[in-house]
């Protein structure tokens, strides 16, 4: 069908699919016109999306050292940031995301300015010298630049501790979407979850997992900004959402004020039986907190998501696939870009779903009206029996108060749809979509820990003199244990989804991020510096989220520094370790600074070899 | 100074503007969230904004300008990559 090379080939393959993937939603929509079932068209989406990743991950299989591990080298810079999107974009962004807006309104926003300033840190610090490193895996880099497998096995410690907290998280949302599309229960649909993220790697590794997060990314972009669009169509909140909701933004300032944000008492919400995890809007949408603390808080936190993002080797890894270091900066542009046309577009849709529930004037708003009226609607009674909503009447008056109604965070991006009286279509459109986000930042995630594991545990510690099927052959198999062990951990629900994925960013930029940037920006850094940093950090910012989490120890934060932010702590302690102990420890060899030398510049040859 | 030298210098330096425009953008503005919020910008409380996509648009800007940059100055020290791989 196409002439020539794969590579020059992409933009046709993948708009032959994006066109493909249109099709198929113009055919559900007939389909659903003609009478299909709302479950029927559920499973058709997210089977039909998940046997196409399944495809390229079979098309993508390979037996080269290289092509495992950094997809040959190959991936244009635009396929790149789509590819790093998918990677980036989890199933917290994608379904928790909008509805954190929803209840935390600027609060929460904190998330959003440090999930993409941290971009920034990776373009102009560490992905250009990554690249031209040369190397496999964040280890790898650390192993060659300090020195020694005691380094090494530091760094895959902290990155294994990172990638695996957050790896939970997604195999638990894959669970979640899977058994609500496809009717099954959740522990089974976490294995089913499992299985589609194991077709889409195992084969063919990173160049397996690039081309399926590129489909991915297809559909989650798609799946995210049709019902924004839709919505505000719709409804009459304006044809360009992002441009146009200013008035609606301060509409409900308005209405806060009129219903006025009441924070229900723990008692009050334990004696009303409200099921655990839901919640009443309590904060003001678009109104900034008074204070320096709270200033305080809404900057730790983002600096704790900048920083971490910069430390998190599974999105590192994605520039380490570009063909050079010109591509791998200019691909991070392009990541963020793909990245910020979902972000943008959630707090809008918080904005849509929000005024929608809560303006009387509205056809579709249920605060301020009858409790026995609202019960008669569909999607409220449908939600009410799944627990993902609540209604308790706490002054006895029979109206619904703003703090009477309660519900899930995710159910923002899940029921919106259903609220405006959109088709079923979308709702199913949404389910492949959170699908394809969970998706693809668990194959980034798996695969980082056991490219690690093999890579550098394995082959440059265990075994060197191991062959190619060998290595390859504990690559895969090791896949599939973190995967299942991920699975299992899920399948226990041990944390809510976002307090984990924070803590992955916490973790990683406690013990990675200064060995990282020093080790290209510092020559006087030293092997011996860089270990005691990565271990101190690791266990002082440890130490402290037991410190304060409310379910360990649960001490009062100092200077406002929760369990979210505890990276504060670990970094802190890692740069101060790592700079005393290299300034009194003997500076690094020539050989050592000579290759720095040689990281700076972009031109010339990678320092490990194309295969090692 | 060598070449070498001479192209890290200038590769620090637009590091650490980079870094400034990023610290404003992330940072800066949001230590004065309250004071932003009274004005508006295209209807919305402008803190708002801010966080909901004016930050975010920076950033964007702001690494395909460093991307940029940072080619022209390897081209003018010749430390610019060969086309072949």
């Amino acid at each position: 069908m196409f002439k020539g090379n794969f590579i020059d080939n992409l933009p046709k393959i993948y708009g032959t699919y994006t066109g493909g993937f249109i099709v198929f939603i113009i055919l559900m929509a007939i389909a659903e016109q003609a009478g299909m079932t709302a479950k029927t068209i559920g499973i058709l989406f997210v089977a039909f999306t998940v046997c196409i990743y399944a495809l390229i991950g079979y098309l993508s299989r390979t037996v080269q050292v290289d092509a495992y591990y950094v997809a040959g080298r190959q991936v244009p810079t635009v396929f790149n940031g789509m590819a790093t999107a998918a990677d980036w974009m989890s199933g917290a962004s994608f379904v928790a995301m909008a509805g954190g807006i929803y209840f935390g309104g600027y609060t929460y926003m904190a998330f959003l300015v440090g999930w993409t300033g941290g971009y920034v840190l990776v373009s102009s610090l560490l992905a250009p010298y990554l690249r031209k490193f040369g190397c496999y895996t964040v280890p790898d880099f650390i192993g060659t630049r300090y020195g020694g497998n005691f380094a090494r096995f530091c760094a895959v410690v902290v990155l294994t501790l990172a990638s695996f907290t957050y790896v939970t998280a997604q195999i638990n949302a894959t669970g979640t979407i899977a058994s609500r599309a496809l009717s099954i229960p959740f522990e089974l649909g976490v294995w089913v979850g499992l299985v589609s993220i194991l077709l889409c790697s195992m084969l063919g590794g990173m160049r397996a997992v690039t081309w399926t997060q590129v489909a991915q990314y297809i559909v989650l972009i798609i799946a995210y900004l049709i019902p924004v669009f839709w919505i505000s169509n719709k409804s009459g909140f304006g044809f360009f959402p992002h441009f146009m909701l200013g008035e609606e933004v301060a509409r409900l300032g308005a209405l806060e004020s009129q219903f006025g944000l009441v924070k229900n008492a723990a008692a009050d919400i334990k004696a009303a039986g409200v099921p655990g995890g839901l919640k009443s809007i309590a904060v003001s949408h678009a109104g900034v907190p008074e204070g320096g603390m709270a200033a305080w808080k809404f900057i730790s936190l983002a600096l704790c998501m900048m920083v971490g993002t910069a430390s998190l080797p599974h999105i590192l890894m994605r520039y380490f696939t570009t063909p050079s270091v010109k591509a791998a900066r200019k691909s991070v542009a392009w990541s963020l870009f793909f990245i910020a046309l979902l972000y943008t577009s959630a707090p809008m849709l918080a904005t849509l779903s929000k005024i929608s529930l809560i303006d009387p004037n509205l056809p579709t708003g249920i605060i301020g009206k009858p409790i026995a009226e609202i019960m008669q609607i569909e999607w409220v009674n449908a939600w009410i029996n799944v627990k993902q909503a609540f209604i308790a009447d706490f002054n006895g008056d029979g109206i619904l108060q703003l703090n009477e109604w309660f519900m899930r965070g995710d159910v923002v991006v899940l029921a919106t749809p259903e609220v405006a009286g959109l088709p079923y279509v979308i709702s199913g459109l949404v389910a492949a979509g959170g699908m394809a986000a969970a998706m693809s930042t668990a194959d980034g995630l798996i695969l980082a820990i056991a490219n690690a594991l093999s890579h550098d545990i394995y082959y440059k510690i265990i075994d060197p003199k191991a062959d190619v099927r060998k290595r390859l052959l504990v690559a895969r198999a090791l896949l599939i244990v973190i995967g299942a062990a991920g699975a299992y951990i899920a399948s226990m629900r041990i944390t809510s989804i976002l307090g984990a994925v924070a803590w992955a960013f916490d973790f990683a930029m406690s013990g990675l991020f200064f060995p990282l940037i020093l080790g290209v920006w510092w020559k006087r850094a030293t092997r011996q510096g860089a270990i005691a940093g990565m271990i101190a950090g690791l266990a002082s910012g440890t130490a402290y989220l037991i410190y304060v989490y409310p379910k360990f120890m649960g001490n009062a934060p100092w200077l406002g520094i929760d369990h979210l932010r505890f990276g504060i702590i670990g970094a802190s302690v890692c740069l101060v370790v790592m700079v005393v102990v290299s300034l009194m420890t003997e500076e690094p060899d020539k050989a050592t600074q000579q290759m720095v030398d040689e990281v700076r510049v972009p031109s010339g040859k990678t320092i490990l070899g194309k295969q090692h | 100074m060598s070449n070498k030298e001479k192209h890290w210098e200038k590769t620090k330096g637009l590091m650490i503007i980079t870094l400034i425009i990023w610290f404003v953008f992330g940072y800066l503005i949001f230590m004065f969230g309250s004071d932003l919020n009274t004005s508006s910008f295209m209807g919305y409380p402008l803190a708002y904004y801010m966080c909901a996509q004016g930050s975010i648009i920076a950033f964007v800007v702001l690494i395909f300008w460093f991307a940029n940059r940072q080619e022209k100055i390897d081209e003018e020290f010749g430390f610019t990559e060969k086309e072949d791989d």
